[in-house]
């Protein structure tokens, strides 16, 4: 499908398209960007996944981005019948407590990933079965990639 | 939990058992925790962290240009390839089209690295199940693209060749001679490797049939490179998304079906054979030109999103860059294909035995710095 296409047919699945804040842009970036209301993320996605006509099975990268204010989660998702890309975006201004929808059980490989992203920026993802940090040990303090991030010792500032 | 009781003495139970950070099989530091009945796998869950060192955060405080220098640190096989996708990710964003010659050779090189990796692996893969000739083999072969390499890029390992706009210098005088040489001499040891492993009917019942991966699980766990090929799964991003002058050479898609760790070594075996074909369709044919254009001593990116996608020897490596404008990325991730591998290990060895996850493990192929980053 076209970007054209998708656009159409994805804001035919909401009754209030403006209700669940959808929004698509194109402007700086090679691929159809989608932002959507936290709350409406699992059924969005799971729509992306199961529908025939969009069938994105293949999700290739999920970031955990820092906007300053906002903390968000970028999702870029393939279809491996279809060939067309979306990318998919969340982001919430809470960020002492931060969660969104776990993914991992429409795509398993959001498991590691989503651990990835709660490890560097703090972000829970909710119905994650084993949500603890990847990379850092289970006492480290802070989340490193948040923009606020202060370490004196392991951090070198030029 | 099933509980065997002989002689109402003994019974067999669950137990943990740690595989790693220092083993052998695991290459690098990479700590499995086993939970196993015997020698019966039923969990495995790797531990990660050991080598992390944060280069998304570095990259936040560095210049496009000393980013490249960082990202040959992660798949270290790679790293030619790691360079290109992050110069290839600046240059489209500021629209600089480098000159036909600098994409050959990033192409030629490209699949030397691939040739280098995989001849590595192929070592180490028999050295993993046993076979401890391969391993001098495949080291022996390797030594000879390391020699080019250090020759043309100055370094053996982590090459730091390409740059935004170009390469660093151009080839050395002998590079074409060299390059020649090695392919007429490999073209006459690859069919050595079949002989010594490939039909080796040790080496094939412990292969075949062993951590099984179907297509769907490879695609739904965000499988890519040779272990989505061997189960099947179309993914390879110079077919899909050619960069470089991938565009101007014909060549095959490694692709078996069986899903198996054997599909997964025949795979990389069929692509050291494409990897010689398209190095001999470009080395005749590098364009005259210069190796580089001039770009700004301070890159600024206009504020944006970008995605560049490449194949590296062990799958889809994504550079994901965002700008607000500034001489450093606000954020810059790296889709490192060996994590997404990594994933579906628990998923394909559970059931099997301790012997079985070592030659599954050998056939993910997974360097664990381009897992940690």
């Amino acid at each position: 499908m076209t970007n054209q296409e998708l656009q159409e047919l994805i804001t035919t699945w909401f009754s209030g398209p403006e209700s669940v804040h959808l929004e698509f842009t194109e402007e700086g970036s090679q691929f159809l960007n989608l932002s959507i209301d936290p709350e409406y993320l699992h059924e969005l996605m799971s729509w992306l996944k199961t529908n025939n006509k969009t069938s994105f099975d293949y999700l290739f990268c999920l970031t955990g981005v820092d906007w300053g204010k906002e903390l968000g989660v970028v999702y870029h998702l393939e279809s491996t019948k279809h060939r067309h890309i979306l990318v998919v975006k969340v982001q919430t201004s809470d960020r002492e407590n931060p969660v969104f929808d776990s993914v991992q059980d429409i795509w398993p490989t959001a498991n590691f990933h989503e651990r990835e992203v709660f490890d560097l920026f703090g972000i829970k993802f909710k119905g994650h079965p084993n949500l603890k940090r990847l990379f850092l040990s289970e006492d480290w303090e802070g989340f490193p990639l948040r923009k606020d991030y202060v370490d004196e010792v392991n951090m070198v500032v030029k | 939990m099933e509980t065997a009781t002989i002689n109402n003495n003994f019974k067999s139970e669950e137990y943990f058992i740690n595989m790693g950070p220092q083993h052998p099989a695991t290459h690098g530091v990479l700590r499995l925790l086993l939970t196993i009945d015997g020698e019966i796998i039923k969990k495995v869950e790797p531990d990660l962290g050991y080598i992390h060192r944060s280069i998304e955060k570095m990259c936040e405080r560095d210049s496009y240009q000393q980013i490249v220098h960082l990202t040959d640190r992660m798949d270290y096989l790679s790293s030619h390839i790691n360079n290109e996708a992050v110069c290839l990710a600046v240059e489209n964003a500021l629209e600089i089209e480098v000159p036909e010659r600098v994409k050959v050779i990033r192409t030629i090189i490209d699949e030397l690295t691939r040739i280098s990796s995989h001849t590595l692996w192929w070592g180490v893969m028999g050295m993993d199940v046993g076979a401890l000739t391969s391993y001098f083999y495949g080291f022996r072969d390797r030594e000879l693209i390391n020699d080019i390499f250090e020759e043309t890029c100055g370094a053996r390992l982590t090459m730091n060749y390409n740059i935004p706009g170009g390469l660093m210098q151009d080839i050395h005088p002998n590079f074409i001679k060299r390059v020649k040489e090695f392919i007429a001499h490999f073209k006459t040891k690859l069919p050595e490797y079949d002989k010594l492993l490939t039909g080796n009917i040790i080496f094939q019942k412990r292969t075949k049939g062993v951590g099984v991966l179907s297509k769907e699980d490879a695609i739904a766990y965000g499988a890519s490179g040779p272990v989505a090929r061997g189960s099947g799964y179309s993914c390879d991003v110079r077919k899909y998304h050619p960069y470089s002058a991938l565009d101007k050479v014909t060549f095959n898609e490694a692709l078996h079906t069986e899903g198996d760790s054997y599909a997964r070594y025949l795979v990389r075996i069929q692509e050291m054979w494409e990897s010689i074909s398209i190095i001999e369709q470009l080395i005749d044919n590098i364009p005259e030109g210069d190796f580089k254009v001039a770009t700004k001593a301070v890159i600024k990116l206009p504020k944006g999103e970008y995605y560049q996608k490449v194949e590296t020897a062990r799958g889809e490596l994504g550079v994901y860059i965002i700008s607000t404008g500034g001489k450093n990325p606000h954020r810059m991730k790296f889709r490192s294909p060996g994590l997404s591998n990594l994933s579906l290990l628990n998923h394909i060895t559970v059931g099997g035995k301790i012997g079985d996850l070592v030659a599954t493990m050998a056939t993910i192929d997974i360097v664990v710095p381009d897992i940690d980053r």
